[in-house]
């Protein structure tokens, strides 16, 4: 995990703000594979308090938009957000179901306005990307965080097989 | 019928001493899946009584006990039942959302008897009883309540298809038994007709012993709540068998002999 400080830090102290909620951007890599058989993986993202309690769903990319939705017959691959979160919703929740993602990098973003963050009391947490793959792997990665920033903070951890680099980045 | 009544008793105040020995072989139901998603799941499930787990190689499973009950409640029909030299199966439709439970549960009086010096096995209910010859010799019975289940959740896990029915061997499901995980300690409470079944020996085998030397089973007792904790060393299928004698309730200076099996799934973190 590394802590970026932004250069802007002292400008942004500078300069009277009305802001009073921070912003939330997640960036999640999924790695390209050299695999014979390769289907994009359901991913989950999600923030946990410091005893590993289920707080927010961030993200679930999956085959979302099937016939009869019979994607969701693999959402329990995502074993461990099934657990903590999926198994107790009804899906698609269009706050945070999407398509699955072709490899590279993608982003989540909420802006402070967004009243899915007003619900996190400052505090530490851990941010959880779960990744399932279709006659592949499975992986998890997990960010420790601390909401909310006096500064704008990155953090960031990498996984090795199913995820690739995932960085937050909290703005005040 | 007098002449049989004395003969029995005789024969059970004899027979007693072996009962614990006769059965070596496993009775046991494999489901496809324990945690399903998704709208129109499900699951198959085999069926067999073996020696080694989870392999088929001795008798199918017979089904005609069989009974499945919704999360709700409701009767489920089992279907595309089929019986193998080894192996039986069935399929079952999960159309509610929670825990559906899987049973058979063969409750009656089994034993033995010589007649014409050949020896013959004997199952039935206690009615059927005064239908052995009056002839037979070294007449042996017991009484015997099994109990057989399995569970699968589709969604979140509930509790409803659990009420105890207050007969025989029950789990209670203090840990519910598809939200098991490797590493972390789950209890699990047991009945004996309704009430804490204490100092019952519960047994844990993990699946896969073909490919090991040692079995590595699991030994627990209960407390005098009738409870055991279980911290899972591994994920995968464990097969859990509880066994206990007590008096029978029907016959005449005979035992009872109960039992309870299960087949769950422990999943890795």
């Amino acid at each position: 995990m590394n802590r970026i400080r932004s250069p802007l830090y002292a400008m942004l102290l500078a300069a009277p703000t009305l802001a009073l909620a921070d912003s939330l951007s997640v960036e999640v890599e999924i790695p390209e594979l050299q695999v014979a058989e390769y289907h994009r993986p359901y991913v989950a993202v999600w923030l946990e308090d410091s005893k590993g309690q289920h707080q927010l769903d961030l993200a679930v990319w999956y085959d979302h938009d099937m016939r009869n939705n019979e994607g969701n017959k693999w959402l329990k691959d995502l074993r461990l957000w099934w657990r903590r979160s999926g198994r107790s919703l009804d899906m698609p929740v269009d706050a945070f179901s999407g398509a699955t993602r072709a490899p590279g990098m993608h982003a989540v973003s909420f802006e402070a306005e967004d009243q899915r963050l007003d619900r996190l009391s400052a505090g530490d947490y851990t941010l959880a990307v779960e990744a399932a793959r279709e006659v592949g792997g499975r992986e998890v990665v997990r960010v420790p965080i601390r909401w909310p920033a006096s500064e704008t903070t990155g953090y960031s951890a990498s996984g090795s097989t199913e995820l690739g680099a995932v960085a937050v980045t909290i703005k005040p | 019928m007098n002449v049989k009544t004395i003969s029995t008793t005789l024969a059970l105040v004899i027979g007693l001493a072996s009962a614990a020995s006769v059965h070596a072989h496993r009775a046991w139901m494999l489901p496809s899946a324990t945690v399903l998603s998704g709208e129109n799941a499900w699951v198959t499930v085999d069926g067999a009584v073996s020696n080694s787990l989870f392999y088929f190689e001795h008798h199918p499973l017979n089904l005609d006990k069989l009974e499945i009950r919704s999360p709700s409640g409701a009767r489920v029909e089992a279907q595309n039942k089929a019986s193998g030299k080894y192996r039986s199966m069935f399929d079952a439709e999960l159309t509610e959302d929670g825990t559906y439970t899987f049973e058979i549960h063969n409750q009656g009086i089994s034993g033995s008897y010589e007649l014409d010096g050949k020896r013959h096995r004997w199952m039935g209910s206690a009615d059927e009883v005064a239908g052995i010859p009056a002839a037979a010799e070294s007449l042996r019975l017991s009484e015997i309540d099994r109990r057989m289940q399995v569970f699968v959740t589709k969604g979140a896990p509930t509790v409803d298809s659990f009420s105890p029915t207050g007969e025989g061997l029950e789990l209670l499901p203090d840990t519910h038994p598809n939200d098991l995980f490797s590493g972390e300690t789950t209890v699990f409470r047991f009945n004996l007709d309704g009430k804490p079944a204490e100092g019952l020996a519960v047994l844990l085998i993990r699946d896969g012993i073909r490919y090991r030397d040692q079995v590595e089973e699991i030994r627990l007792t209960t407390d005098a709540e009738g409870r055991v904790e279980v911290v899972w060393p591994e994920p995968g299928i464990y097969w859990l068998e509880a066994e206990t004698e007590a008096p029978a309730k029907q016959l005449k200076n005979a035992s009872r002999r109960l039992s309870y099996s299960a087949t769950l799934e422990v999943l890795p973190l």
